[in-house]
C-alpha cells in the first residue's frame, strides 16, 4: 500500500497523475470505516489533509467559494452568518468529533443519498470544481452526482472546490432522524429563498438516489408567493408541500419506510416554507 | 478489534521488518509497508515499524504503541470511545489513517495529565460516580477536556451537544453532567 501526503494542490494532482486510481482521503469519516471493516482495501491513497489551498473559503463578493477541505465544524462556526442553511446542515452531521474531521469535499465526493450538505448545495445550484494535472473543470452538482454514491469524477481528478452564487434571503435546513446527534437522516430538507430573483429553491436528501429538487413545487410557489410581503396563502403552502411530496422517490430501508419518508417531505416542505415567510 | 475483523491487519505481521528512517518528513512522499513511520504521541516520538499502512490511528495506538486508553467499541466513528486530539482538534482515532498522522501532534487520554496524577476532569468523574463500566470514560474525559478548554463556562445544553458523540450505556449521563459541572466550579473557583 502506498500513501502520498501532498502539501500543495500541485503536489496532490501530480501524485494523482502518478496513481490515477488512488483513493482520495480527506476527513476519513467514511473512508476509514470502510477500511476498518474490510469493505475497502486501498492499495494507493492520496491523503489531502495537508493541502492548504483546499482549506480556504471565501464569501466576499457575489460568489461563495468553499475549499474541499473545509470541515463541518468550520461551516458551523466560521460560515454560520454567511450561509445559515449550510451551517445548520453541518451542525446535524455526526458528532463534534466527526464534524472536526469530515469535509464538504468528502460529503460531495462520497455522494451518499444521505449526505447532509448535499440538499443545500443542490438548492443553491452549486458547481463542483475538479482539479487534475491537466487543469480544472467545473460540473454542476446535479451532473456531478450521477447516482447513489456515484459521481462523474475521473481517474486523476480530485474535488478542489465547491462554488455557488451568493443568495440573499431566508435559508432553512430540517432533518428527521431518531436523535438530534449522531444520526443518518431518514429525510432532510434545505430551502433557499432567493428574494432578488424571486425564486424558492429547495432540495431533499435521503428520499431519492440523489439530492431531489422538486422543480414543479418550486415553480408553483415561486409564482404563488407574494414577494413584496414575503407571504403566501395557506392553500398555496399546502399545494407546495403536496407537490414536493409527490416528487420524492423514497425507498424503504432499515431507517424508514418509503411512506414515512414521503410524509416527512410534505411536513418539512411546509415547515421550511412557513419558517421562511414573514409571520 | 481482532486481526480477522479486518483482513488488512493480518498482513501487518507478514510484512517485512525494516529499520529504515524513523522520522518521515511531511510533504509529497510515497511510502509503502516496507517503511517505518514516526508518530508524535503525548509529546514522545514513536516509531511504527513494518505496519500495514491502512491501519487506523486507534489500532496503532492500542496494538502497536501500547496505549490502550483509547477504547475500540464501534470502529466506525459512532461511539466516541477512541477520542483523541489530533493537532489540538478533537477527533475519533478510528477514523484517522495512522500513516496520515505522521506530522501531527497526537494526545491521548494517557497524555492529558503529565506525570502520574489524574487531571481535574478525571478526578471529578471518579468523585461524582460518573464511571460505571468505564468503557466510554476515556473518550468522555478527552471530549470534556476539549470542551472546557475552549468554553470554560459552557451551559448544560452546550455540554450535552459537546458529548453527544460519546455514548455511555451505563450512567444515563446524569453523573457525567454533574462531574462536568463540578470541574467548571472548581476551575472557576466557585466550588464547595
Amino acid at each position: 500500500m502506498t500513501v502520498a501526503r501532498p502539501t500543495t494542490l500541485d503536489e496532490a494532482v501530480d501524485a494523482l497523475a502518478a496513481m490515477p486510481d488512488a483513493q482520495l482521503l480527506a476527513g476519513g469519516t467514511d473512508f476509514m470505516v470502510e477500511v476498518n471493516f474490510g469493505h475497502r482495501r486501498p492499495t494507493e491513497v492520496v491523503a489531502l489533509r495537508r493541502v492548504a489551498e483546499l482549506r480556504s473559503h471565501s464569501t466576499d463578493g457575489d460568489e461563495i467559494v468553499l475549499g474541499a477541505n473545509v470541515t463541518y465544524s468550520q461551516l458551523q462556526t466560521e460560515l454560520a452568518e454567511a450561509l445559515p442553511g449550510l451551517a445548520a446542515a453541518a451542525r446535524t452531521v455526526g458528532s463534534p468529533q466527526i464534524r472536526n474531521a469530515g469535509t464538504i469535499g468528502g460529503n460531495v465526493g462520497t455522494a451518499s443519498p444521505a449526505g447532509d450538505t448535499l440538499p443545500f448545495l443542490a438548492a443553491v445550484e452549486a458547481d463542483v470544481v475538479l482539479a487534475s494535472a491537466g487543469g480544472t473543470r467545473c460540473l454542476p452538482l446535479a451532473d456531478f452526482i450521477t447516482g447513489a454514491k456515484q459521481t462523474a469524477i475521473l481517474p486523476g481528478e480530485l474535488i478542489s472546490e465547491v462554488r455557488f452564487a451568493d443568495v440573499r434571503g431566508p435559508q432553512q435546513f430540517l432533518k428527521v432522524g431518531t436523535r438530534n446527534a449522531m444520526v443518518i437522516s431518514i429525510a432532510c430538507c434545505a430551502m433557499v429563498v432567493d428574494i432578488d430573483r424571486r425564486r424558492v429553491r429547495c432540495a431533499f436528501g435521503s428520499v431519492a438516489a440523489r439530492p431531489l429538487r422538486p422543480t414543479e413545487a418550486e415553480d408553483f410557489i415561486s409564482e404563488a408567493l407574494d414577494w413584496s410581503a414575503l407571504d403566501a396563502e395557506a392553500d398555496a403552502v399546502d399545494r407546495f408541500a403536496e407537490l414536493a411530496a409527490g416528487a420524492a422517490e423514497p425507498i424503504t430501508d432499515h431507517r424508514g419506510t418509503a411512506e414515512y419518508r414521503r410524509h416527512t417531505v410534505k411536513v418539512m416542505a411546509r415547515r421550511a416554507l412557513t419558517r421562511s415567510l414573514r409571520a | 478489534m481482532t486481526a480477522d475483523h479486518n483482513p488488512g491487519y493480518a498482513e501487518a505481521g507478514r510484512s517485512q521488518v525494516d529499520a529504515a528512517a524513523e522520522a518521515e518528513p511531511a510533504g509529497f512522499r510515497l511510502a509503502d509497508e516496507s517503511e517505518s513511520y514516526a508518530l508524535r504521541v503525548n509529546g514522545r516520538q514513536e516509531s511504527v515499524k513494518a505496519a500495514w499502512l491502512g491501519e487506523s490511528l486507534l489500532y496503532v495506538l492500542r496494538e502497536r504503541l501500547g496505549l490502550p486508553g483509547s477504547k475500540n467499541a464501534c470502529d466506525q466513528g459512532e461511539c466516541g470511545s477512541c477520542s483523541v486530539f489530533l493537532d489540538g482538534t478533537l477527533v475519533v482515532s478510528c477514523c484517522v489513517l495512522a500513516a496520515d498522522a505522521v506530522d501531527a501532534e497526537v494526545v491521548t487520554v494517557e497524555g492529558l495529565e503529565p506525570g502520574e496524577g489524574l487531571s481535574d476532569v478525571q478526578r471529578h468523574f471518579l468523585d461524582a460516580g460518573a464511571v460505571q463500566c468505564g468503557f466510554c470514560t476515556p473518550g468522555l474525559i478527552v471530549a470534556v477536556h476539549d470542551l472546557l478548554d475552549r468554553v470554560p463556562d459552557a451551559n448544560e445544553l452546550t455540554v450535552r451537544e459537546a458529548i453527544s458523540g460519546n455514548l455511555c450505556r451505563c450512567t444515563g449521563y446524569g453523573r457525567i453532567l454533574q462531574a462536568v459541572a463540578d470541574v467548571q466550579q472548581e476551575r472557576a473557583g466557585t466550588g464547595p
